[in-house]
């Protein structure tokens, strides 16, 4: 036994969490009460190792005390049913020893991810599912990530994995048939773990851009797994590309910072580097998918010493294979933006129009935000003015609505310019 | 996505709520308490009070010195606050149908009593998913 630090407990834990919940899955065959138990496990752990110190086969401890409360659970479970020839099996199943084969640990974690990123669920039960029994974070500390009571994450976890009970999937990779459409569905689910983390400017910070590193581990693991898949690999890079930027992204007081405006010295170097080595060796390697061309596009910006450097021109043609990819209204706006940056506000503007009949975005108030940064750039004040307050108005973030306002109070109190 | 669901009422709502039968009264209380469990084990509760009467009421202003003054006539037909829920759904739309779920809160005779709901969205500490501008 020897003593260390709680936070090199807590990674501890967490890289143990998913072959530890794997173990005891295959063992019971029973997802939601052995992910219930491992969660138990982690928490008797986080509380006991720092104190009596950290035994010395920590996956052996987790087991067993995993087990022993699945021991207990089946025992209840048993007693209700008055089953008695079920209790001897499960007694013989217990007494067996730890499972001597550990090597496939990263196939298991695969398969959680599988099960828990399940298309049957819902997103936020996906996600909170994915972080409690794949990342090995506690009920509370996710709750407190997406500021919710735990009472409240910890029913939507228990209804999710009933989804899953209810849908039948075995514990196992899916069918080569399945596999592509089910990976998409894991990738979806670490891109919106990411974003949570990465987009909050507010609330528990740290707390938040640990989400961010959790998706990133995550997707490491899965990119491990699956080096044919280029996507996987664009995800990643686009992960990394993009959290590079974080500590230039806000100020002091979790005030916004557009890229233009963004203190570059302050990106990550390293995780850039990383990104791009990531992103340069799959892009040659199959069919480019759209993380690969969101990774691609964030790495132009970062490869740009200052935000004049920006090759705006190799970002619009990223744009319009993305754009062929898929039909997503946030997409043309963003394509809107990068053709007025090389071919003049008003082209950028005419992009826009369509958008207007689009129920998707019609009173979405990003189409705002930019339509005003368009026409600031156009030097049509008043309207860029009006359109920001819209924006504003629409916003669903509290950071996001004071940099709008604060967008048209400056433009307000502009004199006027002749262009 | 949070909501804030807001019961509000006039004066005139509340006197006629003091005069319900003690039947209508009980009736009315337990769907209060199973309504908020459902919300609970539906995984979307966030958080849920019950106000004071109106007639306690005070509206407070700072005065020159920065002391409180207090004021407590209200007009006759001031809507004020009953009570709220704050619940934690995926769009607007399933917070509408939960505000209508309360809105059917049996009443006189336990009869569905309509009462209106405000839906609000609780705005969120962080920018919403996709780039923009790209990257803001």
């Amino acid at each position: 036994m020897h003593e260390c630090p709680n936070s090199t407990i807590e990674h501890q834990l967490r890289e143990l969490a998913p072959q530890v919940l794997s173990t005891v899955v295959r063992r019971f065959r029973d997802f939601a009460a052995a992910e219930d138990a491992v969660q138990e496990a982690l928490i008797a752990a986080a509380a006991q190792w720092p104190r009596d110190g950290t035994p010395a086969n920590p996956h052996g401890w987790l087991i067993q005390v995993a087990s022993r409360r699945m021991a207990d659970h089946i025992r209840s479970e048993v007693a209700r049913r008055h089953r008695e020839q079920v209790v001897a099996e499960e007694s013989e199943r217990l007494a067996l020893a730890e499972d001597a084969a550990r090597d496939n640990s990263e196939d298991d974690t695969l398969v959680l991810l599988f099960m828990c990123c399940h298309p049957a669920l819902t997103p936020p039960s996906a996600i909170a599912l994915t972080l409690r029994a794949v990342g090995g974070l506690t009920t509370s500390e996710i709750a407190s990530a997406f500021m919710v009571p735990e009472a409240t994450l910890a029913q939507r976890i228990s209804r999710a994995k009933q989804t899953i009970r209810e849908s039948g999937i075995p514990f196992q990779l899916p069918t080569a048939a399945e596999r592509a459409k089910r990976l998409r569905a894991v990738l979806h689910v670490l891109y919106l773990i990411f974003n949570e983390g990465y987009a909050s400017t507010a609330g528990p910070q740290l707390r938040r851009a640990d989400l961010s590193d959790e998706a990133i581990r995550l997707t490491r693991i899965v990119n491990k797994r699956e080096p044919n898949n280029t996507e996987v690999a664009g995800l990643l890079a686009l992960m990394l590309l993009t959290d590079a930027r974080r500590a230039a992204r806000t100020g002091p007081d979790g005030d916004l910072i557009p890229l233009a405006q963004q203190n570059r010295t302050l990106w990550d170097g390293d995780q850039i580097a990383e990104g791009l080595a990531l992103l340069s060796d799959a892009l040659p390697r199959g069919s480019v998918g759209p993380y690969q061309l969101q990774a691609a596009i964030a790495a132009v910006h970062d490869e740009a010493t200052r935000a004049d450097d920006t090759d705006w021109l190799q970002i619009l043609a990223l744009y319009e294979l993305l754009k062929r990819m898929s039909d997503n209204p946030m997409i043309t706006l963003n394509h809107a933006v990068a053709a007025a940056m090389v071919h003049g506000p008003r082209k950028g503007l005419e992009l826009l129009s369509p958008l207007d009949s689009d129920a998707r975005l019609a009173v979405h108030h990003r189409l705002d935000a930019v339509r005003a940064h368009l026409l600031e750039m156009a030097g049509d004040k008043e309207a860029a003015i009006t359109h920001y307050r819209t924006a504003a108005s629409r916003s669903t973030s509290l950071a996001e609505r004071n940099y709008l306002m604060m967008q048209a109070a400056k433009l307000n109190e502009t004199p006027p310019t002749h262009l | 996505m949070k909501f804030i669901l807001m019961m509000t009422g006039t004066k005139a709502n509340w006197d006629e709520y003091s005069k319900w039968s003690k039947e209508d009264l009980e009736r009315n209380v337990a769907f209060m308490r199973t309504f908020t469990k459902q919300l609970k084990d539906e995984g979307v509760f966030v958080a849920t009070e019950g106000l004071g009467w109106p007639n306690q009421a005070k509206v407070v202003q700072a005065g020159k010195d920065g002391a409180p003054i207090t004021d407590g006539i209200f007009p006759e037909s001031k809507e004020f606050l009953a009570g709220y829920w704050i619940v934690d759904v995926e769009n607007p739309q399933e917070a509408y149908k939960i505000a209508a779920r309360a809105s059917a809160a049996p009443g006189l005779g336990g009869k569905p009593s309509n009462i209106p709901i405000e839906v609000r969205q609780v705005l969120g500490g962080h920018a919403d998913l996709g780039l923009y501008l790209p990257d803001l």
